[in-house]
């Protein structure tokens, strides 16, 4: 369970997060969504500690993780795939593979963890030894998922991973999501598409900047008349 | 006049190193002239050419040594590390030191000021660079500027500012002659030292777990933070790397060119960081490409139209105006475009 309590986070004098909180039970998936600028990214870069929160706590499994090292965190069990995919364009997918699991000790099960990878994308098995560069946005965000998974993530939290996508792939990366959180992983999906992050979202927080402006099942937010208004451009 | 007795004249006097390749010059001409006066000018330009090849190799080599350094540090952290000719200078007296004052065999000197030197540019990364990673990038280069001044100014203390003449020993100092080629060792130990070195960093930098992370963070710091990378390690390891090849630069520098001073540093490393940015800044094989081709232009130039030898310094300069004029990403570069 990740537990989130008056997250606060400032960017010189503006104050980016206002003290949110939001809880992730563990196996279940959550999404936020939000207006651009809302502070969703912000709250999952200050939990990977990439950027400085100002109070509050991040509690993972009882632990505190706010001020520890973005290693140690991911080293623990949280896992980001970041916004715009990230990926190492003049590495080969093998590299950027190898690279999610850089930190971990157990050699043996991460090359098992690379064959489960390219189970899931058997895109990337066949170009392993290119230049992940080369890739269209689809495969590099396929990419970007498989190097998170190779983290053996007990929580991935996924910013935006539908962004720019054509629509084919839109929907296989909601379905890799499923897969995922069925194979016993917790998720946290921040995204655009608040009607696709509902519909696979156990719970769904609703961020106006800056704060949680409101919550709720992803089913009983999808019919929410505020959300369908906002975010789901409908009058 | 002999070669032995020649290096004891410069044991003395220490002459510059515009001196020294002067004399180069004027040797292999007067040698040229020697032996080839009957077998008529073009076989006389070819030896010229090719005597001049050999020393302009190992000029070239030894910048790209240095640029290495630089386009390293460029690579990950976005820094221009102006004290990295300073490091340069630090390797030379280093080694100096050990022989002259502590009368160690010249080659346990020369491991140690490596490996001093490698301690010193990490603990420069970490005294003046690491504090001021998160803040504006001008810091950072201005801390840099600073600490090229301190250790200059503390080499003029420390080392004195009157220069000293670098003991040579036979195996550099003895010289050969290859087909009427006029060659001291030294000249072909540097080119050789520095294939192997540049050898041993590829396979670092392309086929070992440290090297695929120092190419992450040099694609983009954060995204190889989020790969559990410990960045500050990867920095060390790259000031670290720099630094051992700057020393050893220095120490080869000072084997070619037997005069230490206190800022020796300077000119090599402007005109190293020039090579590095010629031959694409970020780029290994750029910075080894930049450091070949300005030992070429500039020794050559001087072969060849020896009446601009005092313009020899200038070269480099007018090459980066000219790369940055026509092609500002640099021979091998690629555009990466503004860190965010």
């Amino acid at each position: 369970m990740l537990s989130i309590r008056n997250l606060s986070v400032h960017y010189g004098g503006i104050h980016a997060l206002r003290g949110i909180s939001l809880d992730v039970p563990a196996g279940g998936i959550v999404t936020l969504i939000g207006a651009n600028g809302a502070g969703k990214s912000t709250t999952l870069n200050a939990i990977m500690g990439l950027v400085r929160a100002s109070g509050g706590s991040v509690a993972w499994n009882g632990e505190e993780m706010l001020g520890k090292p973005t290693k140690n965190i991911v080293q623990s069990g949280i896992v980001l795939v970041p916004e715009g995919r990230r990926i190492f364009p003049n590495l080969t997918v093998d590299e950027n593979l190898s690279l999610g699991a850089y930190a971990r000790a157990d050699r043996s099960e991460v090359e098992a963890d690379r064959e489960r990878v390219f189970g899931l994308f058997p895109r990337l098995e066949e170009r392993r030894r290119q230049k992940a560069g080369t890739f269209s946005g689809g495969e590099q965000q396929m990419l970007a998922v498989g190097r998170a998974l190779m983290s053996k993530p007990a929580v991935l939290m996924m910013d935006e991973p539908s962004l720019g996508l054509a629509p084919l792939f839109v929907r296989m990366i909601f379905d890799i999501i499923r897969q995922i959180n069925a194979a016993g992983v917790t998720v946290l999906l921040v995204e655009q598409n608040a009607k696709a992050a509902l519909e696979v979202a156990d719970t769904g927080y609703v961020m106006e900047t800056g704060a949680i402006g409101f919550s709720g099942g992803g089913r009983e937010l999808l019919d929410d008349e505020r959300v369908r208004r906002a975010y789901l451009g409908e009058i | 006049m002999t070669e032995a007795g020649n290096l004891a004249g410069l044991r003395e006097a220490a002459p510059s190193q515009a001196e020294l390749d002067r004399r180069d010059t004027e040797k292999s001409q007067k040698i040229d002239v020697s032996v080839f006066s009957v077998s008529g000018s073009i076989s006389m330009d070819l030896q010229t050419f090719l005597q001049q090849f050999v020393n302009a190799l190992s000029l070239g080599s030894l910048y790209a040594l240095i640029a290495i350094g630089y386009t390293m540090v460029y690579g990950i952290l976005r820094l221009i590390n102006f004290a990295h000719g300073d490091i340069f200078m630090i390797g030379g007296y280093l080694a100096f030191y050990g022989v002259g004052i502590f009368a160690m065999p010249w080659w346990l000197s020369a491991c140690l000021a490596i490996a001093l030197t490698t301690v010193f540019g990490v603990g420069l990364e970490r005294a003046a660079y690491r504090p001021l990673r998160d803040s504006p990038r001008i810091s950072i280069m201005i801390s840099a500027i600073g600490a090229s001044f301190l250790i200059e100014n503390l080499a003029i203390v420390l080392f004195d500012a009157r220069p000293k003449a670098f003991p040579v020993p036979g195996l550099f100092a003895a010289n050969h002659v290859v087909g009427g080629i006029h060659v001291a060792s030294v000249s072909l130990i540097i080119p050789l030292v520095t294939a192997v070195l540049l050898a041993i960093l590829l396979w670092i930098v392309h086929r070992t777990r440290t090297g695929m992370a120092m190419r992450a963070v040099s694609t983009d710091i954060e995204a190889a933070r989020l790969m559990a990378v410990d960045v500050d390690r990867i920095v060390s390891v790259t000031f670290a790397i720099g630094s051992a090849l700057a020393a050893i630069g220095g120490i080869l520098f000072a084997l070619k060119y037997p005069r230490l001073e206190p800022l020796m540093g300077i000119m090599p490393g402007m005109k190293c960081f020039i090579a590095a940015v010629v031959g694409g800044i970020g780029s290994i094989g750029g910075a080894v490409l930049g450091g070949l081709l300005l030992g070429l232009i500039e020794l050559m130039t001087i072969a060849f139209l020896p009446e601009l030898t005092g313009y020899k310094d200038a070269f480099a300069f007018i090459l980066l105006i000219a790369v940055l004029l026509f092609k500002p990403t640099g021979l091998l570069g690629r555009n990466q475009g503004e860190k965010v």
